[in-house]
């Protein structure tokens, strides 16, 4: 009862919903070997990525900004844990990975509060300049790393390590559960979405914006770090050219599950469903046969059709 | 005055009934408007005015009755039949393209073409007659609109409804965003577009203006004709009686109010030029008219705006400070700009509410949680408090009409309860009955003696019914601040000495009964300077006038 109120004020039963509709359609299509475990873990991994980068997109689309670096953080934390690689352990290159990345996302931050120049374009000028020091400090190439725990992290858990499913999906589940929290049990949170809906109210209110911006923004590319270590676990090599355009699916997957690019509206459990459509029709197109651009288009017509249905529900 | 009243109404509407669910918002509501005459149209918030006149305008479908304009059935069935039909509606919020020519906003959506192509020569000679009409040749045609004045900007928008031939305009609270100045004008546009023979359809709060410019007036109230009369022949208190259904000295009430401490102290502060004392058990006025500059002079004491030389003072505090330590310090703001600024219209009422101060909703530990059922809990007693109107404390702000939005705002600094409460034009653009309230609880505010806060029955007028609900009791959830930042802790214990106390109010308002109605002592701001403060019974209306618009020196 409780959990269904929740659900339909974030506007995130919808997107369930929808869910669980693009799974039934390819399910039909494809037959019962759609459903099994191997492939649900399948889809589980590929949704991965892209939603560990979403959940800090989530808080930073609630606060009324948007970050389009990304893509750019997500190759800069692959190079970097495969740099620290070669000489220590992987908790000392995750954590550094994360670290750099927070970093980025912390300029990100003081660049918009304190030069006061949206974020989109603030943003767009930090994707190139990050992807830029990711190649530099890769010169040019692909990082070659020891194998590690790392690679592990989304390896198939029959034959890896990881308790059902890999590590790095209960990793995910449990950033969700903790993000979900945060945004709505705690102050930051409560404030994040005051800051969204009316930035000047906030301000009347004696929000701090700039702190509450600065954090939100380091805490969203810490993730989009962490995303990059995931990555880094796919390729098992540090890529500075990987990611172009990750940023996109990454807003779109906060975009379908429900939020709003004005600000203070966003929900966890709708991103990670809007995350999970991608990579269902992603597989499932490619399990029916169908080729790249009719996913595309499938793709493009869900983001269009989840706004469209969103504002139409909102008017009505 | 009303003359010729064998001729037919340019507009008239006859037992229209219009049913939301279970509420009737209109019962058999008659309402008519002759050409070559001004119909005010009042009620309160609520009342039924934008039912009535989303019915006028298409966008609503009666449930029942008849329309007619010039004797001729009207039955639109959307906006656009409306405006073709000859209706045009001027709304508080303009409807103007900013980055177009005042010519191209005039033609806007009919545009004379010929095979296609603009006729701009046709176009100038449109916009050119409909100026000329208005008597304003002084806005030229190849202006931008965003860069007009408000007032010039609702003058293109009366030109844009004349030169696509409207026989009733509508004008819906016209004068919330004009200068004095301007309003005088507007008045004077009025009555000359009377005597070309439109009918017009006035809208406002303000009775003032209602008794100047209407000839005739229908009160709505809670849906139903409640009166109408000849306005010259009507006094304002009977105006008022009647959209309230009681008399109007309830307004004002005024408790016995003992001036104590001080606890904001400004000297000498730019912008603004302004020393003054606020105190603890006063209501200190700032009167003024529209860009006098007492906006920015309370958004520098906020700490919303730089201050530019000059001391503040706040209870123990001095210097400037931000918003977030200006609460720490027991301050809080109502902002002018309810929708722009005061509130978050998408976030909940709770929300709202609770957003200065969520730390005793949370629990003990960690710190920095907040429980949603807590605030949940803290507003709903506020809902009930000041009778806000809304579903719970879950339904989003921008659902509720202006008052119960402004009781929202107003909520929010009980909610923190600040000592010293800024209140920037508190009761523009809401109902008569929530402006009672809010007069009541500045009352309250101001003189309380007793531990809590103070009881609507304590007031010796007897007070306001929707004010009758559960009391102020202080045993909502109230924990220490986590002793790890002093401010936080000095800011706490300051409060709590504060509790139960009489707060201070430093109040802004345009409408001037209303300062001599609530406030102890009241100063006038002129030309962005603060004149010294005089007792309020010192003051007269025309006195304030005199002042705020510079018209002799302060003497």
């Amino acid at each position: 009862m409780r959990l269904r109120r929740v659900l339909t004020e974030s506007g995130a039963a919808g997107v369930l919903g929808g869910l669980l509709a693009v799974s039934l359609i390819f399910g039909a299509l494809i037959g019962p070997q759609f459903f099994r475990a191997a492939n649900v873990e399948l889809m589980a991994r590929q949704t991965v990525i892209v939603a560990v980068a979403a959940l800090g997109m989530t808080m930073i689309i609630v606060s009324g900004g948007i970050d389009l670096s990304v893509g750019s953080i997500v190759a800069l934390s692959t190079v970097v844990v495969a740099l620290v690689l070669r000489a220590h352990g992987p908790a000392i290159a995750t954590a550094a990975a994360v670290a750099a990345s927070a970093a980025c996302g912390a300029v990100n931050g003081l660049l918009i509060t304190q030069l006061r120049v949206v974020p989109f374009i603030v943003t767009l000028g930090t994707m190139l300049l990050v992807r830029g020091a990711a190649k530099g400090l890769a010169d040019e190439r692909r990082i070659e790393a020891p194998i590690t725990w790392i690679n592990d992290l989304l390896r198939t858990a029959r034959d890896g390590r990881g308790l059902l499913l890999p590590t790095g999906i209960w990793l995910t589940v449990a950033l969700a559960i903790l993000v979900a929290l945060m945004l709505r049990y705690t102050r930051f949170g409560r404030h994040l979405f005051a800051i969204g809906s009316n930035e000047r109210t906030a301000r009347l209110c004696g929000v701090r914006i700039n702190r509450r911006k600065c954090a939100v923004y380091t805490i969203g590319a810490a993730l989009a770090g962490l995303a990059g270590v995931m990555e880094f676990s796919k390729l098992s090599v540090g890529d500075p050219t990987v990611a172009v355009g990750l940023e996109l699916d990454v807003i779109a997957a906060v975009i379908i599950g429900g939020g709003s690019l004005l600000g203070g509206r966003g929900s966890v459990v709708g991103t990670l469903a809007g995350a999970a459509i991608m990579a269902v029709i992603q597989i499932g197109c490619s399990q029916q046969g169908l080729p790249n651009w009719v996913q595309q288009i499938v793709t493009g017509t869900i983001i269009v059709g989840a706004v469209a249905l969103d504002r139409w529900r909102q008017t009505t | 005055m009303v003359e010729a009243v064998s001729e037919p109404p340019r507009f008239e509407m006859r037992g229209v009934r219009k049913v939301f669910g279970a509420t009737v918002a209109l019962d058999e509501v008659d309402f008519a408007v002759r050409s070559g005459e001004v119909c005010a149209l009042v009620g309160q918030n609520g009342a039924g005015k934008s039912t009535l006149m989303g019915i006028l305008a298409g966008a609503l479908k009666p449930d029942a009755g008849v329309m007619q304009i010039d004797g001729a059935p009207y039955a639109p069935r959307h906006p656009l039949d409306a405006r073709q039909a000859g209706v045009a509606m001027i709304y508080q919020e303009l409807s103007l393209a900013p980055h177009l020519t005042v010519m191209e906003n005039i033609v806007l959506g009919v545009e004379p073409t010929r095979r296609g192509l603009l006729q701009r020569d046709r176009i100038r000679q449109i916009a050119v007659a409909a100026l000329t009409e208005l008597g304003h040749q002084d806005i030229s045609p190849d202006a931008i609109v965003g860069d007009l004045s408000p007032a010039g900007q609702q003058l293109v928008e009366i030109a844009r409804a004349l030169a696509s031939g409207c026989r009733v305009l509508v004008l819906d609270e016209p004068t919330s965003s004009l200068t004095h100045g301007d309003v005088r004008t507007l008045f004077d546009l009025i009555g000359r577009l009377k005597r070309q023979g439109h009918a017009i359809v006035y809208i406002s709060h303000f009775i003032e203006e209602v008794k100047e410019v209407s000839d005739r007036f229908v009160v709505l109230r809670d849906g139903r004709n409640a009166g109408d009369g000849i306005t010259a022949r009507t006094r304002a208190e009977e105006i008022v009686g009647l959209m309230v259904g009681r008399a109007l000295d309830d307004l004002y009430p005024r408790s016995a109010r003992a001036r104590s401490e001080a606890i904001l102290t400004v000297e000498d502060l730019v912008p603004g030029s302004a020393t003054f004392t606020l105190h603890r058990g006063e209501v200190f006025g700032i009167a003024g008219l529209l860009g006098a500059g007492r906006t920015r002079l309370l958004r520098t004491i906020f700490g919303l705006e730089a201050v530019t030389s000059g001391r503040i003072r706040v209870a123990a505090y001095s210097g400037a400070a931000t918003p977030h330590e200006r609460w720490r310090q027991s301050m809080g703001m109502l902002s002018e700009d309810r929708s722009g600024e005061g509130l978050a219209r998408a976030l909940s009422v709770a929300d709202n509410i609770t957003v200065t101060k969520l730390e005793p909703l949370g629990l003990t530990w960690p710190a920095f949680t907040v429980l949603p059922s807590r605030q949940d809990a803290a507003a709903a007693r506020w809902i009930d408090r000041l009778a806000i109107r809304c579903s719970g404390p879950r339904q989003a702000v921008a659902q509720l009409s202006g008052g119960n939005q402004q009781k929202v705002a107003f909520a929010r600094l009980l909610h923190h309860d600040v000592d010293a409460l800024i209140l920037d034009e508190p009761t523009r653009g809401i109902d008569v009955s929530s402006k009672a309230q809010i007069y009541q609880l500045i009352d309250e505010l101001v003189s309380a003696t007793d531990a809590g806060l103070h009881p609507a029955a304590h007031s010796p007028r007897g007070g306001d019914p929707g004010l009758k609900g559960p009391r102020y009791d202080n045993t909502v959830v109230r924990r220490p601040f986590p002793p790890s930042l002093k401010l936080r802790r000095t800011a706490e214990a300051l409060a709590k000495a504060g509790q139960g106390r009489q707060k201070a109010v430093l109040l802004v308002s345009s409408y001037f009964p209303e300062l001599l109605g609530v406030c102890d002592r009241i100063a006038v701001m002129s030309r962005g300077r603060l004149g010294p403060a005089r007792a309020a019974g010192d003051w007269t209306e025309h006195a304030l006038l005199m002042e705020a618009s510079g018209a002799h020196a302060a003497s």
